[in-house]
């Protein structure tokens, strides 16, 4: 046991920031892990540069990972760290300004170099002329000490180095009494053929663990509590894992084989990376030679009686927009993921945004009507991968799910639920005739309609006497025949946006959150801004004032009931991550004058700054009644 | 020397995996293999010619009907599925490379086959082209050539001669044309033929060796379009003129122009058509389809010009390299023997769970 006295805390929120190459994401997925066993809530936010390398010690090239972790639930990886790990005078010119004063900031001395400082436009040091002294210092000389650690080992000064990461975390594990435990088991897996590397991060490691201890520098150490969970087994998850895992379980359901096909782009690469290693679960993945050949293949093998799924972000959704068209046409199964990322064009790869709401909803050329379906937290892309595949299935049309950077990144604890609790999306192939034609013979009508969903037979190839041509060409109702017809186009235009429209009848109604029913102001978000709404709703709510709060995760079409609890409120206001998109679609849809409010710094909302927007909202409301 | 298909030499065929009809069913006919619909090319479109053949050959491959799919691109030629009594898929422009390939590697009992255009293959989906044939997934590709944009009434396409008049290049294109065999022959396609559309028994044959091929076979038909480039061909199809023009390529055989002419293989590895007359002894070009390195097949590919003096027709490259659908399947077939088995409730279970978990009492 530590001879230094323990203090507890409720939550704590800690940012390791450094260069690209200094491993903070692997430091900061180590310490998630660490606090994901001592059984605390937590949520975490990494923030990376799209550069691989970016110059070192330079701001562009400064990579972050922050971790939110509590005795309570966690909505938020946090809008203001209680301590920041600055590996550089970069990366503590870069996150300063979001470290409230009285925080913890635990520098790498051996860094504030002159050469270091001048890069990033200090004259001096910060740590030396005083500019800091409104927060707890610690000055530690990572690097020497990682070096000096390590002095038997036969390494280079450079190899020696690289370990520092391990010192820091080594560090921060004792500060806040976590296990060492599970690190040492990853780092003996990750470097089991360099056992002296191997050896090397343990050492340094350790040492950090015993700095802490033994320095004078830390007084005290800190304990946070398990959070009270729900029973279960846990795991943690980040948004694109439990999207890859989402969609190899609605496989296993539905009892079809998966065929992802995907060109690699930022922030969607992983769903790839994960399901291409998901071969023993009768996962076929396809990397593409483009964007439109891996939702081609992707229509092809739906074609075939496949679950067709392709991943990609907002420049690949762009241009699989014409292929989306043909499965829209050809009412096939298709899902199609996009980890939404900053635009427009290139815009911001790594950094997170919700803008393609719109792109996804009429971005196609004609009436071309698609499911569009968001995820609310990293966890719920799992619940949402299944729920594409369920409207896919079912009304055979294109869906397509908007996870974004943040979501896919993110981390949280996630309850493991059992396989028999799966949805049921067991569905059934045409197998015969379906209908009797002029002579009352029995004959096979490929876009004869289910009549309770609109959808069309599903005939897959290689069912004898169900042969049938489809395309992107306008079909006659009922037969599929290539048809011109005036009143057979506007036909088929109504009964498939009437198909998707009928989706409404399977998904559940708008719940809202309004515990003391005294709410006369709605907040109302949709997708991953869920976290930070509702952590500014309670925030809202410990002052007593009250707030109702939702959370659309069906956007194409909407919940049967969104059009009443819309009007049920005095003044509904809409937080997004772009312009005003969804205000955009409810003003539409509903003649309701949403009240917009929007960011797009490629940042999750803080959670404190939206609770003052709705302090605001409410207290207009409440003026503008009296 | 590889085992392309076309040799004699066993290997795994075009259509291996594909359900056959039983031995005692009525043999299938031409009118099995046509649908309902109206045809509805212009008159005198080799397109016609094309259809016929392909709707007269398909019953030789003995396959049941339901696992044949025709997927197609945009344009005329892109028609054809929908004249097929088979599965099929009229998709869009350039894709259906892409789209056959998703079909093609998830269904490894299906015969698919790919109809496309010298617009829609080689223009707006150059890119799927050359890598389906890269990959070489288990796909018949019939490239329907006829130089020009017909469905949207006659612009120059990617293999119009230079100078073309056409409605988009009133005083002549500057576009410098692709050779769809070269490009093929480029991108290591493991079957590359041309044929001609008015060539029934060549094309028949062509078709046949390339339906046997396990692997892209990419066939180039030359094909008139009667409105908008009529005639475009007809140096090769004229009795007088075909003669000394048309290469015939057969496997095994010299490579011979007319009856004076032969193509050799020059001291500097070119090849040249000479009079016979002059060809050194052992300088004449006997060729090999089967020839792992497509460098003199494509070499034959260059003796054309653009000036149709000499035109190569018939296979000009058949060997045998593993396909991307029945490797792409192998692996995941040994993913799951190796695991014992597809996955059970218990496999998924344990996915899930992953290797850090905790447990909350």
């Amino acid at each position: 046991m530590s001879s230094k006295p323990l203090q507890r805390l409720d939550r704590v929120v800690i940012r390791f920031a450094g260069d690209s190459g200094d491993g903070m994401q692997l430091t900061g997925d180590r310490f998630t892990s660490e606090t994901a066993a001592l059984g605390n809530d937590l949520s975490t936010l990494p923030n990376f540069p799209a550069e691989i390398r970016a110059p070192a010690g330079t701001l562009p090239g400064v990579s972050s990972f922050q971790l939110h972790f509590a005795d309570h639930d966690v909505l938020t990886p946090g809008d203001r760290p209680d301590v920041l790990v600055a590996m550089n005078p970069a990366a503590l010119k870069a996150n300063l300004a979001d470290l409230p004063r009285g925080s913890t900031i635990i520098v790498n001395t051996d860094e504030f170099s002159k050469r270091n400082l001048a890069k990033v436009g200090y004259a001096a040091s910060p740590v030396e002329d005083g500019s800091l002294e409104s927060w707890h210092v610690h000055e530690i000389a990572l690097t020497s000490i990682t070096v000096e650690a390590l002095a038997d080992f036969g390494l280079t000064r450079k190899e020696k180095e690289r370990a520092k990461n391990m010192l820091a975390l080594g560090l921060l594990s004792w500060m806040y009494s976590r296990p060492l435990e599970g690190t040492e088991a990853f780092l003996k897996a990750k470097f089991a053929k360099a056992p002296e590397i191997l050896e090397a991060n343990l050492t340094a490691l350790r040492a950090g663990y015993n700095y802490g201890e033994t320095t004078e520098d830390f007084a005290v150490r800190f304990e946070v509590a398990p959070a009270t969970m729900p029973p279960g087994t846990y795991r943690t998850i980040t948004g694109n894992a439990a999207m890859a895992l989402g969609l190899v379980s609605a496989s296993h359901r539905a009892g079809l084989p998966l065929v992802l096909g995907s060109y690699p782009i930022t922030p969607a690469s992983d769903i790839l990376h994960t399901l291409s290693g998901m071969k023993r679960y009768g996962v076929t993945t396809l990397q593409a030679e483009d964007e439109i050949a891996a939702v081609g293949m992707a229509l092809g093998a739906s074609f075939g009686g496949a679950l067709g799924i392709t991943s990609t972000s907002g420049p690949g959704l762009a241009l699989k927009a014409e292929t989306i068209g043909l499965g829209v046409s050809t009412e096939l199964p298709l899902v199609i993921l996009d980890i939404q990322r900053g635009g427009p064009s290139t815009g911001l790869p790594t950094k997170t945004e919700q803008s393609d709401l719109l792109q996804a909803i009429h971005g196609r050329n004609g009436e071309s009507p698609v499911a569009v379906i968001a995820p609310q937290s990293p966890s719920d892309c799992f619940d949402i991968a299944m729920e594409a595949v369920r409207i896919a299935t079912t009304y055979r049309t294109p869906v397509i799910v908007l996870s974004d950077g943040y979501l896919a990144n993110g981390s949280e604890p996630w309850r493991v639920p059992g396989v028999a609790d799966l949805p049921d999306l067991e569905v059934e192939f045409a197998t015969g005739p379906n209908d009797t034609d002029d002579k009352g013979e029995p004959v096979f009508h490929p876009f004869l309609r289910d009549p309770e969903t609109l959808a069309r037979p599903w005939a897959v190839p290689g069912t004898a006497g169900l042969e049938h041509r489809i395309g992107g060409i306008e079909k006659a109702d009922v037969t599929g025949h290539i048809s011109y017809d005036p009143d057979n186009h506007d036909k088929m235009t109504r009964l498939r946006q009437g198909k998707i429209d009928r989706i409404a009848d399977t998904i559940p109604d708008l719940e809202v959150d309004d515990p003391s029913g005294e709410a006369r102001v709605l907040v109302l978000g949709w997708g991953s801004t869920y976290g930070p709404i509702a952590a500014a709703t309670r925030l809202v709510r410990a002052t007593g004032l009250p707030i109702a709060q939702a959370q659309l995760r069906h956007l194409s079409p909407f919940p049967k009931n969104l059009g009443e609890v819309l009007r049920a409120y005095d003044r509904v206001i809409v937080p997004e991550m772009n312009l005003g998109q969804l205000a955009l679609l409810l003003r539409g849809h509903f003649l309701v004058d949403v009240q917009s409010h929007t960011a797009v710094r490629g940042l999750p909302f803080p959670a404190a700054d939206l609770a003052e927007v709705l302090h605001k909202s409410i207290a207009q409301t409440l003026e503008g009644v009296q | 020397m590889s085992t392309g298909t076309d040799l004699g030499i066993p290997a795994l065929g075009g259509t291996q995996g594909v359900p056959r009809l039983a031995e005692d069913t009525p043999r299938q006919t031409k009118k099995d293999f046509t649908s309902d619909q109206e045809v509805r090319w212009c008159p005198g479109c080799g397109d016609y010619a094309v259809l016929a053949a392909v709707q007269g050959f398909l019953p030789d491959l003995g396959l049941k009907r339901e696992n044949i799919v025709f997927v197609s691109g945009i344009g005329c030629s892109s028609r054809f599925p929908y004249y097929l009594d088979t599965y099929g898929m009229h998709s869009i422009h350039g894709r259906a490379p892409a789209i056959a390939t998703g079909l093609a590697t998830s269904r490894e009992d299906l015969s698919v086959w790919v109809i496309t255009g010298d617009g829609d293959a080689l223009s707006i989906g150059g890119n799927h082209l050359i890598h389906a044939m890269r990959r070489n997934v288990n796909l018949t590709i019939l490239l329907f050539n006829n130089k020009i944009y017909g469905l949207t009434k006659g612009q120059y396409s990617p293999t119009s001669d230079v100078g073309s008049v056409t409605k988009s290049t009133p005083v002549g294109s500057v576009d410098h044309p692709f050779n769809p065999v070269s490009l093929a022959l480029g991108a290591e396609a493991s079957f590359v033929a041309r044929t001609m559309d008015s060539d029934r028994a060549h094309l028949t044959t062509v078709l046949q060796a390339a339906a046997e091929h396990r692997g892209t076979a990419l066939v180039e038909i030359y094909q008139n379009c009667p409105i908008f480039n009529d005639g475009a061909f007809q140096l090769l199809k004229d009795r007088d003129e075909k003669e000394a023009r048309v290469l015939n390529l057969v496997h095994g055989e010299p490579v011979r122009a007319g009856n004076d002419h032969v193509v050799v293989r020059r001291a500097d590895g070119a090849l040249a058509v000479v009079a016979e007359s002059e060809a050194e002894p052992g300088s004449v070009l006997v060729h090999d389809a089967g020839d792992e390195d497509p460098s003199l097949a494509f070499a034959l590919s260059r003796l054309d010009d653009g000036s149709m003096t000499h035109i190569p027709m018939g296979i000009f490259r058949s060997v045998s390299r593993p396909t991307y659908d029945d490797q792409v399947r192998a692996q995941v077939d040994g993913a799951r023997s190796s695991a014992g088995g597809p996955a059970d409730d218990e496999d998924l279970a344990a996915l899930l769970r992953g290797r850090d978990t905790w447990t909350v009492a």
